[in-house]
């Protein structure tokens, strides 16, 4: 030990840690520039009062029994909107997540590589779920607003296709990342790609990919009230009218029964993962 | 899914056979083996030898760098993967650690034996309902295992798991059984019963029964033919009456030198198969 050294002990990391620190708040910065982020404006009084009309307006909440009535109704339709959109999204992932993952390809058993069609196969539908998903719900949306009108129908198929493509996606990952020995086992000894599937990587993934779906329908509940703005039907549909009447208190009530629904969800997930494991 | 029927009866052969190593070291190297029906034979030699890889070749899991395979009267390598598949139907590669979907219930860990006789319709009504439950219970109740029918394999011991894997061969209408160490988790009593349920069925249904064994005096007590296999070749392939306590010793002697000139990697395909062995 060097207690009476001339220089002290020097960290070899420290160099790093401080080089990354710096260029991390270096690209920052024109991020926020770009942006035109200034807390100060907030500050303004301007600004602070129009804020403080708007929250100030919306105490108490609404809690007209019609009104009530009217949120209860809107958002069972928000809830039956994000149910039926996640149950199309699952019949989009699930077949798309079969044919693409590689933990059931049997042309992989010897050889260690998937064979040359399926691997174009597997990479197409990978592409497809990319597309799917990268064009917002909210997008697609206004897209089916033009095509079938104002209503519940063109936010279940917008929630659909997005969630389709994540879903498959996340799928794909959480059967590849799971021990999948028993599906390899079952493939060796015979068995059939689906076989293989519900006899072994299901039941090993079938925990993740449950909360996966349920964290995803919670997420279609919020993206239903989103989608709601432009005219697809649920709580949001009745929130944006109540924002254009410039009624508060009915819009905390709303916002309110937006906390209680992804409250639910949670539970619900908790639930099933409690069920399952 | 039964082979057309042939001259001789089908037969199942390794002719200088090599499998290679990422390294490109053997991990077989010139192996030269026949089984004829309804034959018994004990693989035995130190860890690292090659005797998973020996089975693995078998089992048409890999595919060797050289040699020629036959299995059950059929050249897997000449074959379409279509047919290469239906040919897998025909046999049975348990390997050492079992592999259970922890979540999965017995009954149907037992029942994925029944897969490749089964459609993928008749699978998944199967776990609907459990489809021949009756052939899941006989084959459980040989290894006295009968009250664990409808229990998770999560509730298991290691060496219940074993058996419930073993009882899984006992369901299958396999004609070539390889077993890699099927009896490791077990106590020398329920070790010896085991293998003797496994005899019993093999030559009920003559089926060709490879077992690859820690327990040399287990072998000896149970094989009328033992391989001996160190340094990816076949040391000896004698009946075991002349199968002498030098032969052994020379077998597992000097160990640390052969198991420094073959480091035990896994061979290449195995590598990518099987991450949590």
């Amino acid at each position: 030990m060097h207690l009476a050294g001339d220089h002290k002990l020097r960290d070899p990391a420290w160099h790093g840690r401080v080089t990354a620190a710096v260029v991390f708040i270096a690209l920052l910065f024109p991020a926020g520039y770009l942006t035109e982020f200034n807390p100060a404006t907030l500050w303004g009084d301007a600004s602070l009062n129009a804020l403080g009309q708007f929250l100030g307006s919306f105490f108490p909440p609404e809690t007209a029994p019609d009104f009530l009535r009217l949120v209860i109704e809107a958002a069972w339709k928000t809830v039956a909107i994000a149910t039926v959109g996640n149950a199309i999204a699952i019949a989009i992932a699930l077949p798309a997540a079969l044919a693409a993952t590689r933990i059931l390809s049997i042309s992989r058993i010897a050889t260690g590589r998937m064979a040359a069609l399926p691997a174009v196969i597997r990479t197409a539908i990978r592409w497809l779920l990319i597309f799917l998903r990268s064009i917002p719900e909210i997008v697609w949306a206004m897209i089916f607003v033009r095509a079938v009108g104002l209503g519940d129908t063109a936010g279940v198929m917008a929630i659909g296709i997005t969630y389709g493509g994540m879903l498959g996606k996340v799928y794909i990952e959480i059967l590849e990342s799971a021990d999948n020995q028993a599906a390899t086992v079952l493939l060796q000894n015979g068995a059939g790609r689906l076989q293989a599937f519900w006899y072994a990587a299901l039941p090993v993934s079938l925990p993740e990919l449950t909360s996966y779906t349920i964290y995803r329908w919670e997420c279609a509940i919020r993206a239903s009230v989103v989608m709601g703005f432009v005219g697809a039907g649920g709580l949001g549909q009745q929130m944006e009218l109540s924002m254009k009447m410039l009624a508060g208190a009915e819009v905390l009530t709303m916002l309110l029964m937006f906390v209680a629904l992804v409250w639910i969800a949670d539970l619900v997930s908790a639930l099933l993962r409690k069920v399952l494991s | 899914m039964r082979a057309s029927p042939l001259q001789e009866p089908p037969q199942t052969a390794l002719s200088g056979v090599r499998v290679s190593y990422v390294t490109g070291a053997p991990a077989l190297d010139g192996v030269t083996l026949s089984f004829a029906p309804g034959e018994q034979i004990a693989v035995i030699g130190p860890s690292g030898a090659g005797k998973s890889t020996l089975l693995a070749t078998l089992a048409c899991a890999l595919r060797p760098a050289a040699g020629s395979v036959r299995v059950l009267g059929i050249d897997p390598w000449s074959l379409p993967t279509a047919q290469l598949h239906a040919l897998r139907r025909r046999l049975f590669l348990a390997p050492q650690l079992p592999p259970l979907p922890p979540r999965q219930r017995v009954v149907h860990a037992v029942l994925a034996g029944r897969l490749p006789q089964w459609s993928a319709w008749r699978a998944l009504r199967s776990l609907v309902y459990p489809q021949d439950a009756e052939i899941a219970r006989a084959a459980l109740e040989r290894f006295h295992l009968e009250d664990k029918l409808f229990l998770r394999c999560d509730k298991l011991s290691g060496g219940e798991r074993q058996r419930v894997a073993l009882a899984r061969l006992l369901a299958s209408d396999a004609e070539l059984l390889l077993l890699d160490e099927p009896v490791s988790s077990l106590d020398p009593a329920l070790a010896l019963n085991a293998l003797e349920v496994l005899q019993a069925e093999a030559a009920a249904r003559r089926a060709t029964l490879v077992v690859s064994l820690h327990a040399v005096d287990l072998a000896l007590a149970q094989f009328p033919r033992m391989i001996g296999v160190r340094a990816g070749q076949v040391v000896f392939d004698l009946p075991r009456a002349e199968v002498s306590d030098q032969r052994l010793a020379d077998l597992y002697g000097a160990e640390l030198n052969a198991s420094v000139q073959t480091l035990p990697e896994e061979p290449t395909a195995v590598l990518k198969l099987s991450r949590c062995t």
